[in-house]
Parts: C-alpha cells; structure tokens; sequence
C-alpha cells in the first residue's frame, strides 16, 4: 500500500527548507496556470469505477473473441496451463534478475535452462538471458557486428523481408554510429527476390547480414550459400527466427549462422498488446565475449555441488560501461521462464507437432484461398505457417468485413511496403479450426463481390 | 619477479622492448600481480594499423578487474600475438616473455625518452606498495 507523507512529515520539511506551505513551491509556474480548474465529473468509488471500467472493457474485441489469422511476427498460440501456473509462483513472479544473483539460485537455474534451450532449438553454441523482444534483440545483433570489427567494417546488409519493426528498431538504436550504413532494403528492394539478390552488397565493408527464417512474409529460403559468401569476405550472419518454424525446420546454426536472433512471444506467450515479449540471442562460443545481457553458466561450488552464477560479464555494466559493447543487460525474466516452461512441457515432439499443425493448416488454408476467384497466392516460394495473398479490395475494407463474421483478419502489407498494398499477410496456427479457416474463406469470396 | 634490465616502462604498467626500429610491448609482473588470474585478452589493434601512443591496443579481463594495455609510444603495428586468446594465463606465468601482446615499428623514437628505465620503475612499483 502506498504511504503518503504525514502532515508532521510536510511541515518538517517545509521548515527545513523554509517555506510556508507546499503551494509556495510552486510560486515560479504563472498564477493563472498555478491551480486551474478542471473539468472532471465527479470522484467514483472503487467499486462504482470498477464497474465503469468493467463496461468499457466489454467493448474489447480479443483473440480469444475471434477467430484470429493475425500474425506479422505475433502469433496466436495455445500455451498450457502449466506455464501460467509456474510463473505466477511468487519466487518468480519479479521482473528482474537480482542485483545479488547468485543468492538466487532457483532464478539463475531457470535461466540457465532457457539458455540451454534456445541454444538447443536454434543450433548454436550459447544463448544469452534474453532481450526485451525481438526487434531489440535485433538491433543487438547489428551493434555486436560493429563492435566486433571495431569499427574497421561500417556497413550492414539487411533483407527487405526481415520485419519492418526490427528494422527500424535497428536504425533507432543505432542513430548514434555515424559511420554505420544499413543497407538492402531501400524502397527499390525486390521483395520476390530470394537471399541471392544480396549477395552483390556484401563486401569486405560488410559487418553484418540480415535475414530472416522463415522471412516476413512467412517464406523458407536455405540460406546456406548465402551465409558461405558472407563468410568468404569476413562478414558475419545473423539469422532471426521465429521459434515455432525451428520445431521442424533446419536450425540456422546447421546454415552455419553466427547470430541467430527471434521473437520468442511464440513459445507460450499470450498476445498482449503488443508486450512484454521475449528477445531470443544465441551465437557461437568464439562471440561469447561480444554478447550484449546477461549470460549464466553452471559450476561446482566449493564443497563440490552444482551451482548457477553469472558469468563472462566484465565487459558490461558491473566493470566497463564505457566500454562495453551494449549497457543494455535488462532481460525479461519472467517471460523467459515462460518460454522454458512451454518449450520443457512440450518436449522435442510437442514442437514438432505444433509446427507440422501450424504448417499445414497454412498450406490447407493457401489452397483454398488461391480457388477464390479475384485472390492469390503471390509467391511459390515454399512457406511455413503464414503467406501472402494479393485481394481484390483494400485490406482495411477486406478486414472489416471479416470483424462483422468474428474474424480478425490478416496484416496490411501496404503500411510497410507501398508496393504491396491490397496485399495481406495471413498467419495459421495450432488454434484455427478447419472450420474457422472454411469461414474464412467463405467471407473472402462474399466481400470480393460485394 | 624482478623487472628486466633494458626494458622501458609506463606509469600505466606496460613495458615496451625496443630492438632497432621494432618495439614488442605487453604489461607487467606488477601489472599482473594487481590483476589476479587473467581470464580474457584481446588484442584490439590488427597488423598494419597505424596506433596514437596512449590508445588501448588490448584489453584484459580478470577474475577481479579489467583494464586496457595502452601504447606506451606510437608506431605501425607489425604483429600481434596469437596465442594469447586461448591461453590467457601466460599474462600471468610469463608477463615479460610470451604474453608479449603486440609489434610495431616505432614511428617516433623520441617519444621513448619519455618512458621509465628498469631503475625508476622499479622505484615507481616500490612506491605504489606503501
């Protein structure tokens, strides 16, 4: 509960710094403005204001309302009860990790197995504790590239079909490297060109490439050769995932990746207004050092038992800042153990079996629409849970339309990628029902011809 | 550990080995000393750089502390030292030999006037242990 001040508190203060009262404080803000009068309606009890926000929460119209087809980097999953059950316990239930970390062996445990995990799903040697989401994890990726040349290679390669929000949180991040150019993906990028049309930017300027598996508009390239030329220039690849497509694809690190980053919000995280998510960053051991966050590994105490600890973290915050490749070391904790919980009680096969369910109620979903007259599919591409379909209509009127049948339709493409518009990015999980994707395609055919 | 006869020294603990124009640089036994185990080191400067003295051309990570080895005079670095990376722990067994970190041809000899002989380091180290 929180305290306020007592009036002896008030007063003392006030005396010491020699004031009157609380108003005078405030003397410097015009007296006009000072106190103004404002037009609120009257105070609500708790319990009528609990009632009122209750109402006004009616009018929300959730996933779980809807039958969703909504994706675009968040994905609507079923996560088991379990999950919810463990993180709610109260020795997780903190943001942070603890400023004294090794005291908490139970949270440095847990994080030690997520770690190990996502090391595991993506095919890389080591995994850091998490990012706040994927975009950030992201843009660690492209300043761990920089810092990794030091500066001697300034330019980075990003693909058109990486997201648009992880591109543009790369470029907010690094507003302050000037010399730094990202390049690939200009408004001229050809977005039905596959990874070879990126081969010609990179050069020994090159610090970083960028893809992404399976791309923005839901596409599989093998990015083997791809990553082959990179490395015959020096330059380093990293890859971000969505997590869900590793339960039955070939790991990035199998590519030969050296980052592998994601949105972890997949792996039995609820969608929630956009966060808190989950920033994956995995690499190989020779970057370990290079690592933005924190890093967690398992020892031996002094009487010979296993222990958890922080460890290779000189470089950030606790010894160098100045000098550390990123003072972001935040990572979100909770959700992570979210993840682990989901990724541990689904097992290898569980993932498989999401993934083969997601995968082919798309490709299910893909023959249908591809039948109704006026809609395509723009691409034969091979893709994994979510692809592209080119409408008759806009997709904002498209959209609507399908909200009065109780279905939250697909991304507008053409916010992000002007030549794309009347083009929608549909996703298909675990969640939909054949009969929801036959009700989809039924309200398609109706608003064609509207 | 005695500091070698022949050597030049920094205020900040490096030591530099001048043979004609070829200077070999690393930090010292006392630098290491305050150090503890060495668990990290990178070298920061690739052959063929052009280093300002005073730069950082390393870095150093142990269990306790980290800390940058500097130029102690400017030069064209020539080699660095490859094994340190995988063997850290020479910085602490061998400080003056094979921990050697860099290379370089000395562009300015004049600057190594203004380096410490064994001598007065020796002093510099004894004072520092008050």
């Amino acid at each position: 509960m929180f305290t306020p001040h007592t009036e002896a508190d008030r007063k003392a203060m006030l005396e010491i710094i020699g004031a009157e009262s609380v108003e005078d404080l405030f003397q410097d803000v015009p007296s006009s403005h000072r106190f103004p009068k404002l037009n609120l309606p009257p105070a609500l009890t708790e319990m009528e204001a609990m009632v009122e926000l209750q109402d006004i929460s009616l009018a929300n119209e959730s996933a779980r309302d809807l039958a969703c087809f909504l994706g675009a980097g968040a994905y609507n999953h079923y996560s088991p009860a379990v999950v919810d059950a463990i993180i709610r316990r109260g020795e997780f239930l903190t943001a942070y990790t603890p400023y004294q970390p090794e005291v908490s062996q139970g949270t440095l445990q847990s994080i030690f197995e997520y770690q190990s995990l996502v090391a595991n799903l993506t095919g890389m040697d080591v995994s850091n504790a998490s990012h706040y989401d994927g975009a950030t994890a992201t843009a660690e990726a492209l300043i761990m590239a920089y810092s990794n040349f030091r500066g001697k290679r300034t330019r980075v390669v990003f693909s058109p079909a990486v997201h648009p929000h992880y591109r543009a949180t790369a470029r907010t991040y690094t507003q302050g490297y000037d010399d730094l150019e990202i390049t690939g993906d200009g408004p001229d990028a050809d977005l039905d060109a596959g990874p070879e049309a990126l081969l010609p930017l990179i050069d020994t300027t090159t610090c970083l490439v960028m893809v992404q598996y399976p791309d923005f508009f839901g596409r599989i390239y093998d990015y083997t050769q791809l990553i082959q030329h990179a490395h015959s220039v020096g330059a380093l690849v990293a890859v971000a995932v969505n997590p869900t497509a590793l339960g039955l694809l070939r790991t990035p690190g199998e590519m030969g990746a050296d980052v592998v980053v994601g949105e972890g919000q997949p792996l039995g995280i609820p969608l929630m207004y956009g966060g808190p998510y989950l920033g994956l960053f995995a690499t190989r051991k020779d970057l370990v050092r290079k690592i933005a966050g924190r890093l967690v590994g398992e020892t031996l105490d002094n009487r010979g038992n296993k222990a958890y600890v922080l460890t290779l973290t000189a470089r950030e915050q606790h010894i160098r800042r100045e000098r550390a490749t990123s003072n972001i070391c935040t990572n979100v904790a909770l959700i992570a153990l979210a993840s682990t919980v989901y990724m541990t009680s689904l097992g290898k096969q569980g993932m498989r079996q999401v993934a083969e369910l997601c995968y082919h109620k798309a490709h299910y979903a893909a023959q249908k629409i591809d039948a109704i007259p006026g809609y395509s599919l723009c691409t034969d591409v091979p893709f994994f849970h979510e692809f592209m379909v080119c409408c008759p209509r806009p997709v904002s009127e498209i959209n609507n339309h399908l909200l009065e049948h109780g279905i939250l339709g697909g991304y507008d493409l053409g916010a992000d990628y002007p030549q794309l518009s009347n083009h929608m990015l549909v996703a298909f999980t675990e969640m939909n029902t054949r009969e929801e994707i036959d009700a989809l395609c039924e309200a398609l055919e109706e608003v064609s011809h509207v | 550990m005695s500091n070698p006869a022949g050597l030049k020294y920094t205020k900040t603990d490096e030591w530099i080995n001048v043979e004609g124009s070829t200077g070999t640089i690393g930090i010292t036994d006392y630098a290491q000393d305050q150090l503890s185990d060495v668990v990290f080191v990178e070298v920061t400067v690739s052959v063929g750089d052009q280093v300002k003295k005073n730069t950082t051309c390393a870095t150093i990570e142990s269990v306790k502390a980290a800390a940058d080895v500097n130029m102690p005079v400017s030069g064209k670095v020539s080699g660095v030292n490859e094994d340190l990376p995988s063997t850290p722990e020479l910085v602490n067994t061998d400080p003056f030999g094979k921990a050697w970190m860099v290379k370089i041809e000395i562009s300015d000899p004049a600057e190594l006037d203004g380096l410490m002989d064994t001598a007065a380091y020796d002093e510099y180290c004894k004072e520092r242990e008050h």
